[in-house]
Formats: structure tokens, C-alpha cells, sequence
């Protein structure tokens, strides 16, 4: 009987409710005892993308007046605001740049001496200092994880494509993300005649993101990094066609930067 | 010799041949495209910005949305991100019930691409009787979940609901009948001539070139490539079953419908043998915390969808929702190649190259 209901009450939520967020509060609700405070946040989640930032600065502005630090008194009213920010970045920029290995696994990883053979070959091929970093990332299925220098990036990529050894003929995806701290890009290659995969990362400044772009690489970069333009603001170098690909060409920011502010003349 | 004029021309943004909302600019010379500019973002969403303020299984609703003729792919590939990303392990019996839907869902999407390239060329029947079948199919996943289109099936872990009772018992039965179906529709289409005159040689290009742009699916194999991630890199439990990667030589766009019509043959037999190995009982949930909180990290899944690869980003923070996510979309990489392959053509050949592509909007958009 519960089983059918549920099938039936399912089905109208499909029909009744747009929104398909506010559906699966119904299932979050039905999953999770009352005692979980998601279920409180949860309304105020379905407001306007204004509301939502105002309401997450009134947080973040309350949790620096509770705990002021004496470094922040004496900083300017600007910079005070950008305080909780960085705050918040520092366990990720930690995290993203150190070798993220888990405490429980501490058995060397199995693709450990792979990812040591590449950063070998293009240690020899190009510069001791083309890399940044290189570390195996355990929680992507192993995946050998390149950090290049923005420098180098482009002659990496370049190659990881073209050694004998290599052969990363793929290009799977490439995308952008902002640490905000930092900007990153994150490419994802794989070779089809060996079976691997390796991703390939560079920081960028957050303040001017730059970089050469992999499009004369490979013509299938074009618009991921069009992408990565348009919602971001990473701009590439040598990008044959850079232009907005989602949104329009008059469109004010980029969406997907952490301190992104929806402007709506109409609004 | 005719004197002809360089003429704009606008398909779409609202043209039934484009199955969505996409336009394409064309610049013809008489009946040949100089230049053809795609230009998308009709469908943009924002799929990936709103999901960094929701929870994990907020998010799998709006994957549905993406690439609406097989979002059952499209919930997996999330459920996959997150369970690689947490260690999870999902219950036999829920693996078996996301391949069964999986494999369902890509007939039905490829049957959809069938009917509706047809009628893209010219012939308004197949479609009747691919629509009969994916109506069935689409039942199936009715009495499964209670949708049709946007299942929401999936969860992080394992599945939402178990099969019914005799569900089982339909897919089998379904599959004898599919197969018959399948050789109706190549004795009815495949040796066509009209039909044969219109695909082959058009839209033509080679293994390098199909690299070069990141083409996959069927659109990659079509040039001889056997890349199919199922095989590449087995995840959820596909190891466990025996089946070809259809490829074809020419790749072209009588190539690419010969390998998607071979697969919707592969995955009938994936299904086979999966409702012949299902599991009597068994949970469908795995032992999944109240509050999905992924630790720390990065992880990037990728899985072979109808389209192609469908990949999916997390960059975790240990919260509740993602920090940034990202979806891999392959019919957004596939579509990149059209203006290579429209130069020189024949205008009546735009409907046939688009269509052989095989797109969905909601997932060019994002």
C-alpha cells in the first residue's frame, strides 16, 4: 500500500510542482527526520539568486563581527568585507595544492610510478620548473593529476599529445573553475591507444585570467573554452573565434565566478 | 553558367529539423553553403551555477533536463561522480536495475533518433514505428520510477524505487519483440535506395578528424574507432556482460546510423543477460549517510551515454553542496564540427549532416 502511494504521490509532484528543486524537498523531507536543519534552509533557497547572496553576506558579515581578529579591526572597510571570503578559500587552496592523499590510504598509489614516468619525460623534454606540482588524485579512480606552470602549459599539453610514450590523442574535457583565490583550468586527456587518462591543471591570477589556449591543439577545445570565457572570464590566447557562447554578447559578468552579482535592468 | 548571389540565410533558431532551439546562419552561394555559423545558447539554464547551491540529490532532477531523451544516463553520471568521490558502494540488485534502465533509456533515445532523422530526409512512416516502440519502453520506465521523460530515478547509492512486481518478467518479454522490430525496420529502411542515395558519402570524415574535434559515441565510431567507455573503462558492472562495439569505415552518415541501429541490437543483449542475472532480492539502497557531505577533493567520471561521453566534475569542499560542477556534455563537443562539414555542401544535405549528428539542445545548452 505505502509502496503504491508513493509511486501515485510521486507522479503527481511530477504533474503538480514545476520546480523540480521544491519536489525534492518533499523527498528530502519524507528521507530525513525533522531533526536535520537543511529542511529549515531549505525555503529560503528557493528566493531569487539576489536574496540568496544578501542572505549569505549577512552571514558571513555576522561571523566576522563574533569573531574579530585584530589584524581585520585595522583593515579598511573594503578589504574587511572581502575578509570571510579568503577565509573561506584557505582549506580548499590547501587542499588543491598539497597532495590531497587521505590519511586512511597510505599505501603508494598503483599509477604512482606512471605519473612519475611522465613528469620524468617532460622534465627532460622541456624545463625542471614546467611543473607546478604533480600528485595522483586518489578519489578521482587514481587519476595522475599534472600541475602546470601557466608558462609551460601549452608546450605540456602539446607534448602529452605528440610523445611516443604519451599519446594523449583525447582531449575528454576542459573547463574552468574559480578558487577564489585563484582561477584554475582543469583539461582532461586520455589516450586511447594505452587506456590512460592524465588531467592537466594550471592556476591562473584571478585578477586578469589568462592563458594560451589548447584550441590549435585540438579544434574540439574551441567552445569548452569558449565556455569557460563566457562564464568565467578566462580569456585564451590564440583562441581562433573568442566570443560569448551562452549568453548573450551584452551580457554584465560571469556567472559562475563566486562573486558573480545577477544584474537585471528589469529587476 | 548561372549567375548566383551570396544569400544569408537563418535556419532556426525555431525549425522543427533542429529538434530544439538552435540556429544556424548560413551563407549560400545558389545551393551551396559557404559558411555556416552555429549559434546556440537558447537552452541555457545554468544547470551548473545553480547546482552550487544545491544538495547532491537536489541535483539530480536537473540532469534530467540536460539530455531529456536518455536521462537515465545523465542520473547516473552524477550518482557515479559522488559515490567515486565518498567510496560508496551501491547494492547488486539496485547495479542491475541502472543498467536495465540505462540500456532501456539508450534504445529509446536512439529509436527517437531513428524515427525523427527519417523524417529529417524524408519519409514520415519509420517514425510511426519507432515512436510504437519507445512508447513501450517509455511504460516500462513509467511503472519503474512514475515518469516518463524526467525519471529522477537514481540516488546517490542506489535507486529510488524497486522494480514491480513482473517488471522483470516485461523487459524479458520486451526483448524477443524489440529484436524482431529491429529487422522490420532495416528490411524496411536499410536497403532503401532513396534512402541509401541520401546518407552515404555525406558528412564524411576521417579517424583524425573525429579526434581532433572530441567526438564520441557514434559519431566517433562511425570512422572505425572501437571507442565505447563501457568497454574502455567498465564501471557500474559491466564487465560482467558480453557485447561488440559496433563499429563503422566510412564515417559518414550512412556509418553512424549502421552503428547506432548495431547498438540498440548490443544493448538488447546487454539486456538479456542482465534480467537473466538479476538478482532475486537484495536492497536497492546503499549504506549512505542522512547528509551527503563528499570529503575534500576533485573527481571527474566519465560514461558512455546514447550521444556520447558524458562526463561529470565535482570539486568538493566537504559541504553538503558542490563548489563547482561541471557536466561534460557530448552532444555540445559533437556539434562543434558542423561548420567543417556544411562547407561545400549541398543545401539539401544541412537537414541530413545536423541530423546524423545526433544532438539533444538541452544538453548543447547546458
Amino acid at each position: 500500500m505505502t509502496e503504491e502511494q508513493d509511486h501515485q504521490s510521486n507522479q503527481n509532484q511530477e504533474k503538480d510542482t514545476v520546480d523540480p528543486k521544491a519536489k525534492d524537498n518533499i523527498e528530502e523531507a519524507k528521507e530525513q527526520p525533522a531533526d536535520n536543519p537543511l529542511n529549515e534552509e531549505s525555503p529560503e533557497k528557493i528566493t531569487t539568486p539576489s536574496d540568496q547572496q544578501s542572505s549569505t553576506k549577512k552571514e558571513r558579515s555576522t561571523d566576522t563581527k563574533s569573531e574579530p581578529s585584530p589584524t581585520e579591526q585595522s583593515q579598511t572597510e573594503k578589504s574587511k568585507s572581502d575578509k570571510p571570503k579568503s577565509e573561506h578559500t584557505k582549506r580548499p587552496r590547501k587542499k588543491h595544492t598539497k597532495k590531497d592523499q587521505p590519511p586512511e590510504k597510505k599505501e603508494p598509489s598503483p599509477n604512482q610510478p606512471i605519473l612519475d614516468h611522465y613528469v620524468k619525460i617532460i622534465n627532460k623534454n622541456l624545463s625542471k620548473d614546467a611543473i607546478d606540482d604533480a600528485f595522483v588524485n586518489r578519489s578521482s579512480k587514481e587519476l595522475p593529476t599534472i600541475v602546470a606552470t601557466p608558462k609551460y602549459y601549452f608546450s605540456i599539453a602539446k607534448l602529452l599529445r605528440d610523445h611516443e610514450e604519451l599519446q594523449f590523442h583525447f582531449l575528454s574535457d576542459i573547463h574552468g573553475i574559480d578558487y577564489e583565490s585563484h582561477m584554475e583550468i582543469y583539461a582532461y586527456l586520455y589516450s586511447m591507444s594505452r587506456n590512460q587518462s592524465v588531467a592537466l591543471k594550471v592556476k591562473l591570477d584571478r585578477e586578469n585570467p589568462a592563458i594560451s589556449s589548447l584550441a590549435p591543439l585540438w579544434k574540439g577545445a574551441s567552445w569548452p573554452e569558449n565556455e569557460a570565457y563566457d562564464l568565467l572570464g578566462i580569456s585564451f590566447e590564440n583562441h581562433p573565434d573568442l566570443k560569448r557562447i551562452l549568453l548573450g554578447e551584452d551580457w554584465e559578468g560571469y556567472p559562475l565566478r563566486k562573486d558573480y552579482e545577477p544584474y537585471d535592468v528589469e529587476v | 553558367m548561372i549567375r548566383t548571389e551570396e544569400m544569408l540565410l537563418n535556419v532556426g533558431p525555431q525549425h522543427p529539423s533542429t529538434h530544439g532551439v538552435f540556429r544556424l546562419v548560413v551563407k549560400v552561394d545558389g545551393e551551396i553553403i559557404k559558411e555556416a555559423t552555429p549559434v546556440i545558447g537558447y537552452l541555457h539554464r545554468g544547470t551548473e551555477k545553480l547546482a552550487e547551491d544545491l544538495q547532491y540529490t537536489q541535483i539530480i532532477p536537473y540532469t534530467d533536463r540536460m539530455d531529456y531523451l536518455s536521462a537515465m544516463t545523465n542520473n547516473y553520471v552524477i550518482c557515479h561522480a559522488v559515490e567515486t568521490l565518498m567510496d560508496l558502494e551501491v547494492p547488486e540488485r539496485a547495479e542491475y536495475l541502472r543498467i536495465i534502465a540505462m540500456e532501456l533509456g539508450r534504445i529509446a533515445s536512439h529509436l527517437v533518433w531513428y524515427g525523427t532523422y527519417l523524417m529529417d530526409i524524408g519519409t514520415t512512416s519509420p517514425f510511426l514505428y519507432a515512436f510504437r516502440e519507445r512508447e513501450m519502453i517509455i511504460n516500462l520506465l513509467n511503472e519503474l520510477c512514475g515518469a516518463r521523460l524526467t525519471f529522477n530515478y537514481m540516488r546517490i547509492g542506489g535507486v529510488k524505487w524497486d522494480a514491480p512486481e513482473g517488471w522483470i518478467d516485461k523487459v524479458r518479454e520486451f526483448i524477443p519483440y524489440m529484436r524482431e522490430q529491429l529487422d522490420g525496420y532495416h528490411e524496411f529502411v536499410t536497403g532503401n535506395e532513396i534512402f541509401l542515395n541520401r546518407v552515404k558519402g555525406v558528412g564524411q570524415y576521417t579517424q583524425e578528424e573525429a579526434i581532433q574535434y572530441s567526438l564520441s559515441g557514434a559519431n566517433l565510431r562511425c570512422t572505425g574507432i572501437a571507442y565505447d567507455l563501457r568497454k574502455a573503462e567498465p564501471y557500474s558492472i559491466y564487465h560482467r556482460f558480453e557485447f561488440d562495439i559496433p563499429v563503422g569505415e566510412t564515417g559518414d552518415a550512412w556509418a553512424r546510423y549502421q552503428c547506432r541501429m548495431a547498438e540498440m541490437a548490443e544493448s538488447l543483449k546487454i539486456l538479456e543477460q542482465a534480467v537473466e542475472q538479476f538478482p532475486e532480492d537484495g536492497k536497492i539502497m546503499g549504506k549512505v549517510p542522512r547528509i551527503i557531505k563528499p570529503p575534500k577533493g576533485e573527481v571527474y567520471v566519465r560514461i558512455e551515454s546514447p550521444r556520447g561521453e558524458i562526463g561529470c566534475y565535482i570539486a568538493s569542499e566537504g559541504k553538503k553542496t558542490p563548489y563547482r560542477l561541471k557536466f561534460r556534455r557530448p552532444s555540445f563537443y559533437n556539434l562543434q564540427i558542423l561548420p567543417k562539414l556544411l562547407e561545400g555542401e549541398n543545401m539539401a544535405n544541412l537537414i541530413a549532416i545536423l541530423g546524423g549528428v545526433d544532438i539533444v539542445l538541452g544538453e548543447v545548452d547546458g
